[in-house]
């Protein structure tokens, strides 16, 4: 069994780029061939495969060419070949205009190779089969209810959608993903209620400076098992930082006045 | 409804709107000198271009190229004791080919691979089971860039047809290229 790279609309075939020839050689000696594929991965012509063949290893190891690229247009001698074509819900995000993009992916690692969190934690550690920034928007796709924590886990720097050949816009997707989770009510109701006093505190400088001074003052008085509740679900695997004794406007203001003198 | 319908009518649903096929218009690559750049380029992924010599033969070539070799597989009518690969029933018996000789159509400059569609051959395992390939392409069978190479193939008559650019490897683990995984450890180009 193998997966597909490209199929051919014109001349009915598929094509698998490997670079260890495990997919060549499993497909080499028995008699049976499954290739399974999503609708996605349809190109009209043969000769478009000179630009995804391209850009496919570029944008993953860096490689002028994958090693093997193999055209399948027949089974192997007294064999059968079989190609299965699965929507699994792509149909779905064709018809969403803000995750249609993603339906371009031609899977080359370039967005998980680029992004700081995925180069840090590898592939699987977020949960989805598909790992990187394109697996956060396509696990989202597929079943936010699941994988709704996947958007929030980037910081749309925007390095996989600069980066990606095929123009993903990846970052944007995350974002717009991230308002999905909240009208799906999927956001827990403690980080909801943070997030809606954070909004209307930032709305009012005057407020904002003062809850500042308040926090300032108040907050390494309190007692740990007050602060470290099971509210503050930041901290629970996480120690808060050292309160400083002025906020970054202060000591802005505070310098600014000893360059006049 | 069978799932192809139902497939194809969610995606009816998505109501696309059409968009004409987008043309190319850049200029592709071009090398002055295509044996060079294909040469350089395979040797950059692990690979080694050599042209036959006048008055060498293919098999004073494996002769002087190979040490120690056992078992070698080819469909050519080599004067060098060899096992024919359309002779053999079951590929599982190829597994201990130490070179396999075969033939390229063309190869191309740009990433050093060549296109290998030997109609005839009736065990493709051949390309990536035995240990080292000596692919043997004719002398001048060379274009530059994957939109070149793309005009030379079809698949008419179907069958199977693939790029070989240099030994197997793997970058799987760690984002390093390691040369040597499951296909051949090592690959020769000869242009005859």
């Amino acid at each position: 069994m193998t997966g597909v790279n490209f199929a051919i609309s014109e001349t009915g075939g598929i094509v698998v780029c490997t670079n260890e020839g495990n997919a060549d050689l499993g497909t080499s000696l028995p008699k049976l061939h499954i290739a399974c594929m999503g609708i996605e991965k349809i190109i009209p012509k043969l000769e478009d495969l000179s630009i995804f063949t391209r850009l496919l290893a570029r944008s993953a190891t860096g490689q002028p060419i994958t090693t093997y690229t193999t055209h399948y247009h027949a089974p192997v001698r007294d064999g059968e070949m079989h190609i299965v074509i699965v929507d699994n819900g792509r149909s779905e995000i064709l018809a969403n205009e803000k995750y249609i993009k993603s339906l371009q992916c031609i899977r080359c690692g370039a967005c998980i190779n680029t992004c700081p969190i995925y180069r840090r934690s590898g592939g699987y550690s977020y949960g989805y089969t598909i790992p990187g920034p394109i697996g956060s928007t396509l696990g989202a796709s597929h079943d936010i209810k699941k994988n709704y924590t996947l958007p929030f886990a980037c910081s749309l720097c925007a390095s996989c959608t600069n980066i990606c050949p095929v123009k993903v816009d990846l970052h944007e997707q995350l974002y717009l993903h991230r308002q999905d989770v909240v009208s799906a009510g999927l956001l827990g109701k403690t980080k909801h209620r943070a997030l809606k006093i954070a909004t209307f505190v930032m709305k009012y400088p005057f407020l904002m400076d003062l809850s500042g001074k308040i926090a300032r003052k108040i907050v390494p008085m309190l007692p740990r098992s007050l602060i470290y509740s099971k509210y503050n679900i930041w901290g629970k695997n996480r120690e808060l930082p050292k309160f400083p004794k002025k906020s970054f406007k202060e000591l802005y203001k505070e310098r600014q006045n000893e360059l006049k003198k | 409804m069978n799932s192809k319908n139902s497939i194809l009518e969610s995606i009816k649903k998505a109501k696309l709107k059409p968009t004409p096929r987008p043309t190319l218009e850049i200029e592709h690559v071009e090398y002055e000198n295509k044996d060079e750049q294909f040469s350089t380029v395979l040797k950059s992924v692990g690979g080694l271009a050599s042209w036959i010599k006048s008055g060498e033969s293919i098999e004073n070539f494996i002769e002087n190229n190979y040490d120690n070799l056992g078992t070698i597989a080819t469909n050519l009518n080599l004067d060098i004791t060899h096992i024919k690969i359309n002779d053999i029933d079951d590929p599982h018996f190829l597994k201990d080919t130490d070179l396999s000789v075969i033939k390229g159509e063309f190869a191309v400059a740009e990433n050093g691979a060549v296109w290998v569609r030997e109609k005839n051959n009736k065990n493709r395992a051949i390309y990536f089971i035995a240990r080292k390939l000596l692919i043997l392409v004719p002398k001048g069978e060379i274009v530059d860039s994957m939109h070149e190479a793309y005009k030379r193939i079809d698949f008419k008559d179907g069958g199977f047809g693939t790029f070989i650019s240099g030994p197997s490897k793997t970058a799987d683990i760690e984002q390093a290229l390691v040369i040597v995984a499951h296909g051949a450890i090592e690959c020769k180009v000869l242009f005859v």
